[in-house]
C-alpha cells in the first residue's frame, strides 16, 4: 500500500509540476490542482497508513489511527478549492482583458488611463 | 487568559463582513468604518505593545484546550511589534487610499484591506504551524483581491502570475508541514521546539528536509533569490497604496523564518545546525545583488522602487542570516525602517504618478504641480530607502553590517551591501533628476510643451494637506526611528533576546496550562496505554516507522 501511496503522489507532483511550467494559464491552474492533489495525500498519509482502525475514541477498539492529518487535509481541501476558484477567475479575467491566456509578462508602460 | 490577545485577528474579522455586505453601496461609510477599525486595531495593538514590553510572554488558548492539542495564539515582544507596525501601516495606507480616491476605483477595497490587516496579525500572533499556514492563506487571498484592485490589462496579468507562484508555494509549505508532522508528530511551534531539538543528529535527514522546505516557503514570501521574480512586477502593477501595503508581506515572510528558524530549527538544535545560515546568507546576497541592478536598470518608476524593495529584503535577511541576537536586533530595527521607507516612497510615487500625464516612465515631461513639495518628499523617501544619512535606513543599514562583521565572509557581504547601496543612490538620483529637474529645465519646456504645460493642471490636482499627510507621516515615522534609535535599538535588543532564548515561549505554551480543559477528564486518555497500542498498530500494518509511534498518538488526540 505504502509503494501506491508514494507513486501516486510522486506521479501527481511530477504531472503537476510540469503542468505548472507551461506557459498558458489553463495547463498552469491543471497543474496546480493536480499538485493540491497530491500535497493532500501526502498530507493525509503524514499520519502513518492504516487500515480499519477507528480515529476516534472507542471502547472497542484495540488500535487508533491519526485522526490529526485527516483533520488537516481538510482543512487543506477547502483552502485549495478555494485558491483555484479565485485562480480560475483571476485568469478568466486576465486572458478577457488581453485577449490571451498567456502568463508571461510584458513590459507596458504605466499609466494609460489606469494609475 | 487575555482575550485582547485576539482582538487583533477577531475585529477586522467582523469588520470586513459589515463593510462587504451592509456598507457596500456607500464609500463614505466604508471609508469612516475602515479607519476606526484602523484607529481602534492601532490602539489595541499599543495596548498588546504596552502588555509584551517587560518581556512576559502570553498565551491565549482558543477553546482552553491545552497547548499540544488546541491552537495556541502567542504574544510575546516580537509579535506585539509587528503588529504594532502592521497597524500603523494599515491606518497610514487606509488613509491614504481614503483621500486619493483609489478606494472608488473597484470594489471592495475596504473589506479586503481588512482581511489582509486580519490575516497578516494572526500570521504573526499564531503559535501553531498549520494555524501559520491557514493565516497566511487569508492573507493571500486578500493580497491577490488588491493587488488586481480596478483591474487593467498589466494588473490582470502580473495578478495572475502573483497568484500562481503563492498558490505553488502554498503547495509547498503544506509538503512542508506535512513531513514536519510525520518527523515530530506536532505542529505546535513550541512543542516543535522542544521535539526538534531531542532529534539525534542520525535521524534528522527528514527534519532538515522540513527545514529546508519552510525555509523554501518563507522565501517565496519574503521574495528572496531564486524565488523572487513575482515580486517585481506585483508590485510594480499593484496600486501603489496596496504596494505600501505589501511592504509588510515581504516581512512577515522574515518574521517566519526569524520565528521558526531560530525558536524550532534554531542553531543550538543538533539536528539543524548551521543549516539555515549556510542557505540564507548567499541568497540574500544575491537578493541584495540583484536588487540594486534592477534599480540601476529599471526604466519605469514603479519597478525601480519595487527593485529597491527586493535590495532591502536581501539587506533584512542577510541580518537574519546571521542567527546571532546582535544580528536579530539589526534585522528588527531594519525591519522597521524598511516598511516605512517602501511604504513612503509608494506612496509619494502615487501622489507623482497621478499628476504626470506620462505614467511612470523615467523620462522627462512637463513638470506637476507643487513640483518642488513632490521632489523633496521623493528625495526624503529615496535616502530613506537608500540608506543615507540622515534618516534611520543608515543607522538600520549600520547596525546590520556591524551585526555581520564577525563572519568569516564580512568582505564579501560589506561588498554586497555597500556596493548595492551605491547603485541603489545612483538609480534614485537619476530616476529624481528625470522627473523632477530635467522637466523644470528651460530647454525641455520652453520649445513643446511650455503653453500647453500651463493650462493643462486644473487647481483641483493640487496635493491639500489630507493627501500629503500619510506620506508625511511615513516619513515622519523614518524621522522618529532616527532621533530615538537608542531606545527604540535597546527594545530590539530585548526582542532578539527574547527570540534567541526560547524557553520562555515554551514554558508558557506547555507549562503554565492553569485553566485549560482536562483532554483525559472523560475517559481513556492515558498517554502511555494509548502510546503503546497505537505501537501495536503500527507495527501489524508495517506503517509505523522510525519515529516514536508514542508522539504521533498524542498529538493526535
Amino acid at each position: 500500500m505504502e509503494l501506491v501511496v508514494a507513486t501516486t503522489i510522486g506521479g501527481l507532483t511530477a504531472a503537476g509540476v510540469y503542468l505548472i511550467l507551461r506557459l498558458r494559464a489553463f495547463p498552469v491552474i491543471l497543474g496546480l490542482t493536480l499538485l493540491t492533489y497530491a500535497v493532500n495525500v501526502f498530507v493525509f498519509a503524514t499520519g502513518r497508513l492504516a487500515v480499519g482502525v477507528p480515529p476516534v475514541l472507542n471502547d472497542a477498539a484495540s488500535a487508533y489511527t491519526d485522526p490529526l492529518p485527516q483533520a488537516l487535509v481538510l482543512t487543506a481541501i477547502v483552502i485549495s478549492f478555494g485558491m483555484t476558484a479565485v485562480l480560475v477567475l483571476i485568469a478568466l479575467g486576465a486572458a478577457l482583458e488581453t485577449g490571451d491566456d498567456k502568463v508571461d509578462l510584458t513590459e507596458t508602460p504605466r499609466g494609460e488611463g489606469d494609475t | 487568559m487575555n482575550h485582547w490577545i485576539i482582538a487583533p485577528v477577531v475585529l477586522p474579522a467582523l469588520l470586513a463582513p459589515v463593510i462587504a455586505f451592509v456598507m457596500r453601496h456607500d464609500i463614505t461609510l466604508q471609508r469612516a468604518a475602515s479607519l476606526a477599525g484602523a484607529v481602534m486595531l492601532t490602539a489595541i495593538a499599543a495596548g498588546l505593545f504596552m502588555l509584551s514590553a517587560d518581556g512576559s510572554v502570553h498565551v491565549y488558548r482558543l477553546g482552553a484546550w491545552p497547548a499540544p492539542f488546541g491552537i495556541v495564539l502567542v504574544l510575546d515582544r516580537l509579535s506585539a511589534l509587528l503588529i504594532l507596525l502592521t497597524s500603523v501601516l494599515g491606518l497610514i495606507v487606509l488613509m491614504h487610499s481614503a483621500a486619493s480616491g483609489w478606494d472608488t476605483r473597484g470594489r471592495h477595497f475596504h473589506a479586503l484591506m481588512q482581511f489582509q490587516l486580519m490575516g497578516i496579525c494572526g500570521a504573526f500572533l499564531t503559535g501553531d504551524a498549520f494555524n501559520l499556514f491557514v493565516l497566511f492563506e487569508i492573507l493571500l487571498i486578500a493580497s491577490y483581491g488588491l493587488a488586481i484592485h480596478s483591474g487593467g490589462k498589466a494588473r490582470l496579468k502580473s495578478g495572475l502570475q502573483y497568484v500562481i507562484m503563492n498558490l505553488a508555494g502554498s503547495s509547498l509549505f503544506l509538503i512542508a508541514l506535512g513531513t514536519l508532522y510525520a518527523t515530530t508528530g506536532t505542529l505546535n511551534i513550541a512543542d516543535l521546539s522542544v521535539k526538534v531539538r531531542e532529534i539525534p543528529v542520525e535521524e534528522a535527514a527528514l527534519v532538515r528536509v522540513a527545514a529546508m522546505l519552510l525555509m523554501i516557503v518563507f522565501a517565496v514570501k519574503a521574495a528572496m533569490f531564486p524565488v523572487q521574480f513575482w515580486l517585481p512586477g506585483t508590485y510594480a502593477n499593484a496600486p501603489a497604496p496596496v504596494a505600501a501595503l505589501f511592504a509588510i508581506m515581504t516581512k512577515v515572510g522574515a518574521y517566519a523564518i526569524l520565528r521558526m528558524h531560530t525558536v524550532v530549527f534554531g542553531p543550538d538544535a543538533a539536528a539543524i545546525g548551521t543549516l539555515s545560515q549556510d542557505w540564507l546568507l548567499p541568497a540574500a546576497l544575491i537578493t541584495v545583488a540583484i536588487g540594486g541592478f534592477g534599480v540601476l536598470g529599471s526604466r519605469r518608476l514603479m519597478p525601480l522602487i519595487a527593485f529597491a524593495v527586493l535590495g532591502s529584503t536581501g539587506t533584512l535577511m542577510l541580518a537574519v542570516s546571521a542567527f546571532t541576537p546582535y544580528a536579530a536586533t539589526a534585522a528588527l530595527y531594519y525591519l522597521l525602517h524598511s516598511t516605512m521607507a517602501t511604504a513612503a516612497l509608494f506612496l509619494v510615487a502615487d501622489l507623482l504618478l497621478s499628476r504626470r500625464q506620462s505614467g511612470d516612465l523615467l523620462k522627462a515631461a512637463p513638470a506637476t504641480v507643487q513640483n518642488g513639495f513632490l521632489a523633496a518628499l521623493f528625495f526624503a523617501a529615496a535616502i530613506g530607502i537608500a540608506g543615507m544619512p540622515p534618516l534611520s535606513g543608515f543607522l538600520g543599514k549600520l547596525l546590520v553590517l556591524d551585526a555581520l562583521r564577525v563572519s568569516d565572509y564580512t568582505w564579501l557581504v560589506w561588498t554586497v551591501v555597500l556596493v548595492g547601496s551605491l547603485l541603489t543612490i545612483v538609480g534614485f538620483a537619476r530616476a529624481g533628476s528625470l522627473l523632477f529637474w530635467k522637466s523644470t529645465s528651460a530647454e525641455f519646456v520652453a520649445p513643446v510643451l511650455a503653453p500647453e504645460d500651463d493650462e493643462a493642471q486644473p487647481p483641483a490636482n493640487t496635493i491639500g494637506p489630507m493627501l500629503a499627510a500619510p506620506s508625511l507621516l511615513a516619513l515622519a515615522s523614518l524621522a522618529g526611528l532616527t532621533i530615538f534609535a537608542g531606545p527604540v535599538a535597546r527594545h530590539m535588543e530585548a526582542t532578539a533576546a527574547q527570540l534567541f532564548d526560547p524557553s520562555a515561549y515554551v514554558t508558557a505554551v506547555l507549562v503554565d496550562q492553569e485553566g485549560t480543559k482536562d483532554p483525559s477528564s472523560k475517559k481513556s486518555y492515558d498517554d502511555e496505554t494509548e502510546g503503546a497500542a497505537y505501537g501495536e498498530a503500527g507495527a501489524e500494518d508495517g506503517a509505523g516507522d522510525d519515529t516514536e509511534p508514542g508522539t504521533a498518538s498524542e498529538e493526535g488526540h
